[in-house]
């Protein structure tokens, strides 16, 4: 009996999630275009959250934009990475429509040799983790919060 | 704000000017020489046809202190590893009451310089083998024991100490031996194919952007001539194909078998690509 109820608590809540994913206005990773290196619209609908988007940038499970990216706003996280350019100013040089290509799918933009990663795109290398699979790297809410995250990057 | 930007602008064109000199990246600019005497060759022409300008040794890439641990064979905790080889060489196991020793003798003059040669094609089985799956050959077929299962057993300090026959000799394997070029080209295709939800190659780390940092991790060219190598990190040895996998897990991708097709061909050609450095055995790693 307990078994049961709990088989039907966990099919609760998965019919909930796609419930959920239904009716967003979130924009699956496949509908996303990118015109004139730009994504013109926000994923969500919604603004992003910069102080998540902070977060989000630093984190090894998340972004791990650090990895490759040095920012002085950050310096209290030790290890910047100097692969990818320092961050400080590029939203002098980016737009966030700019940025959000840029996030959602770098290769689009820079060209498809570039190390990084696209962070809200199914155009991802063979043999993908299994539980990976159809998968991106952030989630709609999590783009949008790294991009407004960006956008205050201005010197 | 506008003060730093200006530095960092600086730090980058003085990086850049000086490329290989040790300032914010690069190897460093220093000789190998271990125990005073032995010197090593960690930077080297490429064989033809090789992407690279030059081939450096990963010895480059690490820290100070890291470095002075592999030049000296007391302070090198690998060594370790390798006095554990010499025992299990010497030591009779399976049903023939035979050890490594009873036909090989003693290995500094059998096996000397034998394992800058490896991966070695294999007629039996028709595929490359390194000197992880020779062992285990020589176990099942001569001295009636069991194969050591992937970084069991003694398979990583023997392999250690097999290889530190090596010292100092530079890599070189035969290309022409049964079918190793055509494992060598699968391994080239494998090299240069992206992997995993981050969507990365061997190459795209270590031929487009070695020398820089990945945040706390000064990326070499992921050369192989000092496996297995000591890592300070995991306090042991570590082979090669621990070090493949643990690479391809990184990108966020399902990772082939030790010992597998995919990783034997990956060994031969990332071994080529290390032709003429030094066996560095066991080389030690952060
Ligand atoms: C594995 C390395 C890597 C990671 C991780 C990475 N980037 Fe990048 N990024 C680069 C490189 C390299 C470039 C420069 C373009 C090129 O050479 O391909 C770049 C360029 C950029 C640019 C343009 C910078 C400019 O000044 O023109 C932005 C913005 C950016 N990245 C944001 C991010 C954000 C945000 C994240 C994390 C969500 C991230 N990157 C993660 C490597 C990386
Ligand atoms: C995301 C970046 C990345 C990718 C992709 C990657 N590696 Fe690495 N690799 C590293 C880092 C970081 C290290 C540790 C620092 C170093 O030695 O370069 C490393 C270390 C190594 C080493 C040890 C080098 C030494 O001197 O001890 C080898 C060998 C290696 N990698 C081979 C490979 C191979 C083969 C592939 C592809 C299957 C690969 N790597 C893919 C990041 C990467």
């Amino acid at each position: 009996m307990v078994i049961k109820a709990r088989t039907w608590l966990v099919a609760a809540a998965a019919v909930m999630a796609s419930t959920a994913v239904a009716y967003s206005s979130e924009m699956a990773p496949q509908d996303v275009k990118i015109e004139d290196n730009m994504v013109s619209a926000s994923l969500t609908g919604g603004a992003g959250d910069a102080a998540e988007g902070r977060k989000i940038f630093a984190n090894r499970k998340l972004g791990n934009c650090l990895a490759c990216h040095a920012v002085s706003d950050q310096s209290e996280q030790l290890f910047h990475g100097d692969v990818g350019p320092s961050l400080d100013g590029v939203a002098d040089r980016w737009s966030p429509e700019e940025l959000r290509a840029i996030v959602v799918n770098s290769k689009a933009v820079f060209t498809k040799d570039t190390i990084m990663p696209g962070f809200y795109s199914l155009d991802v290398g063979v043999h993908v983790r299994k539980d990976l699979v159809g998968k991106t790297i952030l989630t709609a809410q999590q783009v949008e919060d790294v991009v407004a995250y960006l956008a205050t990057l201005k010197e | 704000m506008k003060k730093q930007y200006l530095v960092s602008v600086a730090a980058i064109a003085m990086a850049g000017a000086l490329s290989t000199a040790a300032v914010a990246g690069g190897p460093v600019d220093e000789k190998l020489v271990i125990d005073g005497e032995i010197e090593m060759t960690t930077r080297t022409a490429p064989p033809e046809g090789h992407p690279l300008d030059e081939l450096i040794s990963g010895w480059h890439y690490r820290t100070v202190e890291t470095r002075a641990l592999e030049t000296d064979s007391f302070e090198n905790p690998g060594m370790l590893g390798v006095e554990d080889g010499e025992q299990i060489w010497n030591t009779v196991e399976g049903t023939e009451g035979k050890s490594c020793a009873s036909c090989h003798g003693d290995a500094a003059e059998s096996m000397k310089d034998v394992g800058a040669h490896f991966p070695k094609w294999d007629a039996e089985s028709g595929r490359p083998i390194n000197i992880e799956l020779q062992i285990n050959k020589c176990r099942t077929e001569r001295m009636g024991a069991e194969a050591y299962k992937f970084d069991k057993g003694g398979q990583k300090p023997l392999t250690a100490y097999i290889k530190r026959q090596s010292l100092g000799t530079p890599v070189s394997i035969d290309l022409s031996q049964g079918d190793m070029q055509s494992w060598w080209e699968k391994g080239k295709e494998m090299y240069y194919t992206r992997t995993g939800q981050l969507n990365l190659s061997c190459a795209t780390c270590h031929e487009d952007h070695n020398g820089q940092f990945i945040r706390a991790d000064h990326l070499s060219q992921g050369q192989i001539n000092g496996f297995p190598t000591y890592r300070l990190k995991q306090g042991a040895l570590v082979s090669v194909h621990n070090r493949f996998r643990g690479c391809i897990r990184d990108t966020r991708a399902e990772m082939p078998a030790a010992f597998s097709d995919e990783l034997m061909a990956l060994e031969v050609y990332v071994t080529w690509r290390g032709t003429g450095l030094s066996v560095e055995t066991p080389a030690v790693r952060q």
